[in-house]
């Protein structure tokens, strides 16, 4: 993977013990970087509020101590109630996400318009290299997108993945493949 | 001034021309001579190549801090059918409003100033009128007031400048990409460089990162001050004379890359030049970023023989990285084989100006 300084570097969580409480969101296994985090910090479990992508009907993991935990069944709505938990979020919140690529990319833009910045936020990759990403011509979004290039969903060009990101989007860019070789695609290679 | 006949007071100084379709934009023999050609030297690689934006020699590309020129009014209906096309070509934050109006004293004030047979601007308290009479606009308006204006004050005033423009907010010792207006760009999107920072929007550009260059340039910049503003020129080329190159559009402009041959080099390739300046904005202490696009065809351009030489030299000796980033190198070669006659190899003199 390249270097491209407009894109985030994902890296561990990392519960601050002064944080006044801690805001997590994670997706589907993303849940087991988070039991790692907290492992043995009960008392910061106690301040924490886990928003889980995970199926209807899942039990609650392991060694998430007191901490108040929401299941929901798909990322938009887990999204959504991790946005209402934001928006009522105390001064000194920090917030932690993990999860796959595509996931932070999302999730992350969230946070971000939200005012969340620096040291506010701890990020863990876990799951599959997939990428978010936006057609630049039609504008649609895809999420998990695993390979390049990859035709759009939305209008059906055959886009690559620049290596240029945008956090208030939390997607790469998708631009037309073959403009200037009708047809002619590179070879496909994965993330 | 000469006693001759002034051709720009005449409506008919402002060229009836195209910018897509039938491709009719060509410059005349004097906007030839006043373009900005961006080569000192036979060779050009990156550098933090900054200099105050003080007035050039009279009828230069620089003689005003804004420059008109003939295809003014041809450029306006362009960046109008792009808006119509897609509106998020011009966007703005919502904290970016007192910039907006900053960017519209900025440019009204100096297009008045430095043009008064084409634009006047009366000011009476915050109650001003507008008039531009290129484009036939006569508009009263309050100052501060966006509900008296047609559109934002920032979109208003920029329908009617030539020139793409970005308003930057200057916050966490960085600067932040909140604004802008951006209809005739080599290759980049506002729309998705929207809330970027300077090292972050300047993502994409190959080596300058390791040379260190934006650091240094973004320092300067963060002490940019008020009635000081700076400039830059920076180049690619085009196929055809588009204005509007972006990414948004490259699904339909790309493949004009494929359609270069020996024989239409001389009409087809142009060179594109954007004359970029900086203002510090005094209520906003936001900065304006504009950036003034120049295009020049390679048959226009040999017409002076020392650009000829030095262009042939420069685009012979470019690196492959920067050729790929500037997307010329489906058509480097047959461009190069086209220069090579117009480059007997005699010397060049240093500068940028015509010998
Ligand atoms: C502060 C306002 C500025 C803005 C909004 C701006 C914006 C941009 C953008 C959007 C690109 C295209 C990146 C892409 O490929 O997506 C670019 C390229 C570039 N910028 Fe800036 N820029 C600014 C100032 C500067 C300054 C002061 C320098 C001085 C060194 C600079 C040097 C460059 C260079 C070298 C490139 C590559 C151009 C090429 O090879 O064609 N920029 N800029």
């Amino acid at each position: 993977m390249s270097e491209i300084t407009s894109r985030p570097i994902w890296g561990k969580l990392d519960p601050a013990d002064q944080a006044s409480a801690h805001l997590v969101c994670a997706e589907g296994h993303g849940i087991e970087a988070v039991v790692a985090a907290f492992a043995g910090r009960d008392g910061l479990l106690s301040r924490a509020t886990v928003v889980h992508v995970a199926p209807v009907g899942a039990a609650r993991p392991a060694g998430l101590g007191g901490a108040a935990y929401h299941r929901h069944p798909s990322r938009a709505t887990a999204l959504t109630a991790f946005r209402a938990h934001l928006a009522r979020a105390k001064m000194g919140t920090q917030v932690h996400l993990a999860g796959s690529e595509a996931f932070l990319d999302e999730a992350s833009a969230v946070a971000v318009a939200c005012g969340i910045v620096g040291d506010g936020l701890t990020t863990e990759l876990s799951g599959p290299a997939t990428r978010r990403v936006q057609c630049v011509h039609c504008k649609g979004m895809m999420d998990e997108v695993a390979v390049t290039p990859f035709a759009c969903s939305h209008c059906g060009i055959n886009l690559t993945v620049r290596d240029h990101y945008s956090r208030r989007l939390g997607a790469f860019m998708g631009v037309c493949a073959d403009a200037e070789a009708p047809g002619v695609l590179p070879a496909a290679s994965r993330f | 001034m000469s006693l001759a006949f002034d051709l720009s007071r005449t409506p008919s100084f402002f060229r009836d021309e195209t910018f897509r379709g039938d491709f009719t934009f060509e410059n005349s023999p004097e906007s030839i001579r006043r373009f900005p050609f961006p080569f000192d030297r036979d060779q050009y690689m990156y550098a933090v190549n900054i200099e105050q934006h003080m007035p050039g020699p009279p009828k230069s590309a620089t003689a005003f801090p804004i420059d008109i020129d003939e295809h003014y009014v041809a450029e306006m209906a362009d960046r109008a059918k792009v808006l119509a096309e897609d509106p998020l070509r011009c966007q703005s934050l919502p904290h970016m409003i007192t910039a907006e109006w900053d960017l519209l004293e900025l440019l009204m004030t100096s297009m008045a100033r430095d043009y008064p047979q084409w634009f006047s601007l009366h000011r009476d308290g915050d109650r001003w009128h507008w008039v531009n009479r290129p484009l036939g606009i006569d508009q009263r308006f309050t100052f501060g007031d966006a509900a008296t204006l047609p559109y934002g004050p920032m979109e208003y005033v920029t329908r009617q400048c030539q020139g793409d423009f970005c308003l930057l907010d200057q916050r966490d010792d960085n600067l932040w990409l909140d604004a802008g207006i951006v209809t005739s760009q080599a290759d980049w999107s506002l729309d998705f460089d929207l809330g970027m920072n300077f090292i972050e929007w300047h993502g994409p550009v190959p080596r300058a990162h390791d040379m260190g260059i934006f650091e240094r340039a973004l320092k300067f910049l963060l002490n940019l001050q008020i009635g000081r503003p700076i400039r830059r020129l920076n180049w690619t080329m085009t196929i055809n004379p588009r204005l509007d190159t972006s990414p948004e559009n490259y699904h339909r402009w790309g493949i004009d890359r494929t359609t270069v041959t020996p024989e239409n080099v001389g009409d087809k390739v142009h060179l594109r030049v954007e004359l970029q300046a900086l203002w510090r904005l005094p209520r906003s202490n936001a900065i304006v970023f504009s950036i003034r696009c120049y295009l020049i065809k390679m048959r226009e351009l040999v017409t002076v023989p020392k650009w000829g030489r030095r262009f042939h030299r420069v685009l012979r000796d470019l690196p492959a990285d920067l050729a790929d980033y500037k997307g010329l190198t489906n058509y480097r070669a047959t461009t190069l084989e086209w220069l090579a006659p117009y480059d007997d190899g005699a010397p060049t003199s240093p500068g940028f100006f015509p010998d």
